[in-house]
């Protein structure tokens, strides 16, 4: 097995650099990378493509990119609770592109899959249709929408092992999986790393051939952005 | 009188068939599930990757690893499955889903609806809207009749950017339950003490009244 283990998180980001195409997993603030995240912020490298279903929210997760400007264009299908994310795109500070989620999905997990492109009913008629090639399937209209990849993808997991092998708790799950397929070098943290072997190869959800990388992380705070409870009875 | 939010959620519910798969949108649309039909056995989708879903966690067992689409804490049901992104698309775009039920700023008596951007206002984004709204064999829209400035949200023709082409089934709002027809908005019942007169004067497209209409039976 190939030991991709990276024992910080400064050798984790080695490479990023200005000007590069990043993609985030995480739905909301469940799942994101956030070692990365504050590794990324720190290095202090500009001009980003951010491809993130979300942009986190203020002072935290993507939050901590838009407030340092590192983000040129974002990639995402929802971007509200974020204020400053909110300002920056309504006085045009930042380009943003905003897709539909399973296209999002699609395109990423199309990038990973060696499929350059696929059509979609999603978006047809709509804005998101624009200069978008059109064909009808069984009746239906689609639209073409183009894989997508990244120079780095960062990840994050419930268990991974040495090898990159990963296993993702909840729905902590959401984009990383896909997201993992589609980096030219995925860097995948782990809230447990263990040894090979140690993981049962029955219970992997994202096979090890698509993480370059993968670290503990030093600290997880996983925030909760709308806590909701019952009371008993 | 005007139904309340729990009102159109409970309407809605009548809906629900029996041993289908159901994605609730946010705001109205999750109200839904407090109020299923006893003999009904539903199973909620959210998108962001479970299917199972059960109702918010008891104080204190909140885990940020288990969200609904709306980022709320959640727990799961007994054979509830979890999955990744693209899994849960194929779900939506595959049409394994039979009934979506999403809130709207408008929807258009060719059932086309926006949902999801006001220019230069508001720009959130669709999420997951128009992947849903392309491909759900059946979508009932839960919204209020009119928006804030009382004006109607039921339009012969959608001014906002909109979400999805003649996709809308059904709308349920605080006055009226409306079908989508091939001729237009149709209405089907009324809210209790609700007058047809009222409902009219609040939809600024045609609706069709075909005779006796019937107040809802909540």
């Amino acid at each position: 097995m190939i030991n991709k283990e990276i024992k910080t998180i400064e050798e984790a980001i080695a490479g990023v650099k200005s000007g590069m195409t990043f993609m985030f997993g995480g739905f909301g603030l469940s799942g994101i990378p956030e070692n990365a995240i504050k590794a990324i912020s720190n290095s202090g490298i500009k001009n980003l493509t951010c491809i993130s279903n979300n942009a986190g929210i203020d002072g935290f997760g993507l939050g901590l990119l838009l407030e340092k400007k590192q983000i040129k264009k974002m990639i995402s299908s929802y971007v509200g609770e974020n204020a400053e994310f909110e300002r920056q795109m309504l006085s045009n500070e930042i380009e943003v592109e905003l897709i539909p989620q399973g296209s999002l999905a699609e395109r990423c997990r199309a990038g990973g899959a060696g499929i350059p492109a696929f059509f979609t009913p999603a978006g047809y008629g709509t804005e998101v249709q624009m200069n978008k090639e059109v064909r009808v399937f069984n009746g239906k209209k689609h639209i073409l929408e183009h894989a997508l990849i990244s120079d780095f993808s960062f990840v994050k997991a419930w268990k991974g092992d040495t090898a990159g092998n990963l296993i993702f708790k909840g729905t902590a799950r959401n984009f990383n999986p896909l997201m993992a397929m589609a980096g030219k070098i995925t860097v995948a943290e782990v809230e447990e790393l263990v040894p090979v072997g140690a993981l049962n190869p029955n219970e992997i959800h994202t096979a090890g051939i698509f993480v370059q990388r993968i670290i503990k992380g030093d600290v997880f705070e996983k925030r909760i952005e709308n806590r909701t409870t019952r009371k008993k009875n | 009188m005007a139904l309340d939010k729990n009102g159109i959620a409970k309407r809605i519910a009548q809906e629900l068939e029996n041993n289908t798969y159901v994605n609730l949108g946010i705001g109205i649309p999750t109200l839904v599930a407090n109020h299923i039909p006893k003999n009904i056995n539903v199973e909620f989708q959210s998108e962001n990757g479970v299917l199972g879903m059960g109702p918010f966690p008891l104080e204190g067992e909140e885990d940020p690893d288990m969200i609904n689409a709306g980022k709320q804490t959640i727990t799961t049901m007994p054979g509830a499955v979890l999955f990744d992104s693209a899994t849960s698309f194929s779900m939506i775009r595959g049409n394994h889903i039979q009934l979506s039920v999403l809130g709207a700023m408008e929807v258009a008596e060719n059932g086309d609806i926006a949902n999801w951007k006001i220019p230069g206002k508001m720009v959130k984004g669709m999420g997951g809207a128009m992947d849903l709204v392309a491909s759900s064999e059946n979508i009932i829209v839960a919204m209020n009749h009119t928006n804030r400035k009382g004006e109607s949200k039921l339009l012969k023709k959608c001014t906002l950017p909109i979400t999805g082409v003649n996709c809308v089934k059904k709308i349920v709002t605080d006055l009226a339950v409306i079908d989508i027809t091939l001729e237009g908005f149709k209405l089907i019942e009324r809210a209790p003490g609700v007058s047809i007169e009222e409902i009219i004067s609040a939809t600024q497209a045609n609706l069709i009244v075909d005779g006796n209409i019937p107040e809802m039976i909540l």
